[in-house]
C-alpha cells in the first residue's frame, strides 16, 4: 500500500535548535492522523516540510509517492494547507482571496468565482463575502483560511493546530467538516495540543516531544499505555491522606501521586470509580472531591516521557517567520 | 459534497510552464492593484503626498530659490518626480515584508505556482503604481504652470528611464524587505536613505551653489544623474551622458542586489 503520507527520519536543525530529530510517521489514505505535541515539540516545522515550505536536512518524506523536495509540485498539486496562523490576504475580501487562489490553480474566472461562492456559504462566511478581511474575527479568518486551502479539492490536507483560538461551537464545526472531508476520501493530517480533539478525530495518532516520536498508535492504544482519565481523591480531613492514598494504590495499581491533600491516579478503567468509593466508605474516610476526569495532555507527557511537558516558552506570534542567522 | 468530488484521480503536471508562469504573475499583480481598493490609504500615499511635495516645494521654498515659483517649478518637478519614483520602491519591500510576516508568503508557495510569480507579480503591479504616481505628478505641475519643453517622445523615455531604474533601485527594498522582521522597519530605511540620498543630489538645486566637499558627493550620487536626465528630457538640455550614468547605476544595482535579494528570499523562506 502507498501510504498518502509517509515521513522517514526527517531532521531539521534552526542554528543550535534540533527542530526535528529523526521524525518518522505514516498516514493511510483517508484516514485523519493526528500528531500531537506540546509548544516547541516540532509540529508545525513536521508540517512545513511535508508542505513542501522547508527542505530537511536529513530523512524523506512523499505524499502519494511523490518526495516532498524532488517532486514538490506535484506534490502542491495534490495538497491543501491551513497553517497555524491564518494566512489570507488582509487587504482583499474574503471573495478575492479565494478567487485569487483559485485562478493560480487554473480555473477560470467564473469557476474561480463559483468555487469561492461555494466554499464561502459552506463556512457561514457569505455575509462577510465583501468585506476585506482585516475586518474579520479570528474564527473568521480561520475558517476563510481553510477555505482557501480546499479551493483546489486537495486530496492531502494540512491543518496545524486548526481549533486552537476557536470557541468551542467553532471547534465542534471544525471537526464535522474534518469528518465529512473524511468521508470524501481526503487524508487529513492535523496537529494539536488537545489529547481530546486528537481522540475525537485521529484514526491514528503521533505523539512528538522535542523533535522526536515518543509514542504512536489508535487512540485507544494511546490511552491504554498511558491511562486515558484521571482520579482524584481528596479528604475532607488531611490526616486521612496517607489512608486515601494507601487504598486508592491498592485498587489502581502504579502512578498513584500525593499533591498536598490531593491523591490523584491514572485510570484506564472508569469501574474502578465504584470501589474507591466503597473502600472509601468501608474506611469511614469522609472526602471533599472525589472525581474522574480526562487525562491532561500533560499527563500524558508525563506519563510518556517522565518530565512534565516544557512549559510554553514565550513563543512570539509567528515565530517560525522570524528570521535567525 | 457529493461522490464527484471523491479525490478524483489526477494527471499532475511535472512543472509549471513559462505560460502559466506569466499568468499566475499577472494573477498576483491583479491582486496587488485590487487592494488598494480597500486600503484608501495606499492610494492617498500613492497621490496625496507627491502632490503636497510639489505644491510646498513650488510655492513656499520657489520664491527663494528662483525668485520666482514658476521658474523654481519648472527646475524642481524632474527632481520631484525623481526623488518620489525612489521613495515608492520602497513599498515593494514593505508589502513583501506584510506578505512574509503574514504567512500569505506560505500560503502562495504551497500552491503549484512559479517560484517567483509571487515576488515578479508584486514588482509588475508596483511597476503600475509608479507609472501612476509619475502621471499625478506631471499633471498637478502642468496644473499649476510646469510647461513640458520637449516633446511627448522623450516624455515617454523620461518615464521610461525612471521605471527602468526604480525596478532596479527596488531591488535594494526587496532586499530590506526580506531581511526586517516587520514592515515598517522598511518604511524606517527607505526614509533614513532615501531622504539624504536624494537631497545631496541635482534634485532640488543647482550642483554649483553647493560647498566644494558636497559637490564631490553630489556628482557622483546616482540621484543627480537621474535627476538631470529626467530635467534634460522634460526641459531640454543634453542629457546622453546623464541618461547613460544612470542605466549603468540601474544596471550596476540590479546586478548587485537582485541575487542578494533573491538569495536571502530562499533562505528567509
Ligand atoms: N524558523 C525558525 N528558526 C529558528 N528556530 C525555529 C524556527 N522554526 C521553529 N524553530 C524552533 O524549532 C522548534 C520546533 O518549533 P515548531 O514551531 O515546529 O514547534 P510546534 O510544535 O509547532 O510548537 P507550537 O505548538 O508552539 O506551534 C522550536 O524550538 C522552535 O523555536
Ligand atoms: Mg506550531
Amino acid at each position: 500500500m502507498t501510504y498518502a503520507i509517509q515521513a522517514e527520519g526527517l531532521v531539521k536543525r534552526f542554528g543550535e535548535t534540533v527542530a526535528l530529530n529523526g521524525v518518522s510517521l505514516t498516514a493511510r489514505p483517508g484516514t485523519v492522523l493526528g500528531v500531537l505535541g506540546p509548544n516547541g515539540a516540532g509540529k508545525t516545522t513536521a508540517v512545513r516540510i511535508l508542505a513542501t515550505l522547508l527542505r530537511p536536512d536529513g530523512g524523506r518524506a512523499t505524499v502519494d509517492g511523490h518526495d516532498v523536495v524532488r517532486d514538490a509540485h506535484q506534490v502542491r498539486q495534490l495538497i491543501g494547507l491551513t497553517g497555524q496562523y491564518a494566512s489570507v490576504d488582509e487587504m482583499l475580501t474574503g471573495t478575492e482571496n479565494l478567487v485569487m487562489i483559485g485562478r493560480l490553480l487554473g480555473l477560470s474566472r467564473a469557476d474561480a468565482k463559483a468555487r469561492a461562492a461555494e466554499l464561502l456559504e459552506r463556512f457561514d462566511l457569505w455575509d462577510a463575502r465583501d468585506r476585506a478581511t482585516k475586518t474579520y474575527s479570528g474564527g473568521m479568518r480561520r475558517r476563510l483560511d481553510l477555505s482557501a486551502s480546499l479551493v483546489g479539492r486537495p486530496s492531502v490536507l494540512f491543518l496545524d493546530e486548526p481549533t486552537t483560538g476557536l470557541d468551542p461551537h467553532a471547534r465542534g464545526g471544525l471537526w464535522d467538516t474534518v469528518r465529512g472531508l473524511v468521508d470524501d476520501g481526503v487524508t487529513v493530517l492535523l496537529t494539536t495540543q488537545y489529547l481530546e480533539e486528537a481522540d475525537q478525530l485521529a484514526d491514528d495518532i503521533v505523539v512528538i516531544d522535542r523533535g522526536q516520536v515518543i509514542a504512536n498508535g489508535t487512540p485507544d492504544q494511546l490511552k491504554t499505555q498511558v491511562g486515558g482519565q484521571v482520579l482524584q481523591v481528596r479528604p475532607a480531613d488531611e490526616r486521612d491522606r496517607e489512608t486515601v492514598a494507601g487504598l486508592v494504590s491498592v485498587v489502581v495499581g502504579e502512578g498513584m501521586q500525593i499533591e498536598g491533600d490531593l491523591v490523584t491516579a491514572p485510570v484506564t478503567d472508569p469501574a474502578v470509580l465504584p470501589t474507591v468509593v466503597r473502600r472509601l466508605d468501608d474506611a469511614g474516610v469522609v472526602v471533599a472531591e472525589l472525581s474522574l476526569r480526562k487525562s491532561s495532555l500533560d499527563e500524558v507527557f508525563l506519563a510518556l516521557t517522565g518530565h512534565r511537558a516544557e512549559a510554553a516558552e514565550a513563543t512570539p506570534e509567528l515565530v517560525t517567520e522570524g528570521i535567525r542567522a | 459534497m457529493t461522490a464527484s468530488t471523491l479525490t478524483p484521480p489526477r494527471t499532475l503536471t511535472r512543472r509549471v510552464s513559462p505560460a502559466a508562469t506569466l499568468r499566475h504573475t499577472a494573477t498576483l499583480a491583479w491582486r496587488s492593484l485590487v487592494q488598494i481598493k480597500h486600503n484608501p490609504m495606499e492610494l492617498i500615499d500613492l497621490s496625496l503626498q507627491p502632490i503636497m511635495f510639489v505644491l510646498l516645494f513650488t510655492y513656499v521654498f520657489g520664491g527663494q530659490m528662483s525668485g520666482d515659483p514658476a521658474k523654481y517649478l519648472q527646475f524642481a518637478l524632474p527632481g520631484i518626480i525623481a526623488q518620489n519614483a525612489m521613495f515608492a520602491t520602497m513599498n515593494t519591500g514593505f508589502m513583501l515584508n506584510t506578505d512574509l510576516t503574514k504567512g500569505v508568503f506560505d500560503r502562495l508557495r504551497s500552491l503549484p505556482i512559479g517560484r517567483m510569480s509571487p515576488l515578479a507579480g508584486r514588482i509588475v503591479a508596483d511597476t503600475v503604481k509608479q507609472a501612476w504616481s509619475m502621471a499625478i505628478l506631471l499633471a498637478v505641475g502642468m496644473l499649476i504652470g510646469f510647461r513640458l519643453k520637449t516633446n511627448v517622445g522623450d516624455l515617454f523615455l523620461a518615464f521610461l528611464l525612471l521605471l527602468v531604474f526604480s525596478l532596479a533601485f527596488s531591488w535594494i527594498a526587496v532586499l530590506i524587505g526580506v531581511l526586517v522582521d516587520e514592515p515598517d522597519k522598511v518604511q524606517i530605511f527607505g526614509f533614513t536613505t532615501i531622504f539624504p540620498l536624494s537631497f545631496t543630489s541635482s534634485a532640488f538645486a543647482r550642483v554649483d551653489t553647493m560647498p566644494g566637499w558636497l559637490q564631490a558627493w553630489v556628482k557622483v550620487n546616482p540621484v543627480t544623474n537621474l535627476a538631470d536626465a529626467t530635467r534634460g528630457l522634460l526641459n531640454g538640455g543634453a542629457v546622453a551622458s546623464p541618461v547613460i550614468k544612470s542605466l549603468v547605476w540601474a544596471a550596476a544595482l540590479a546586478v548587485v542586489f537582485a541575487p542578494l535579494a533573491v538569495r536571502a528570499l530562499r533562505r528567509r523562506v
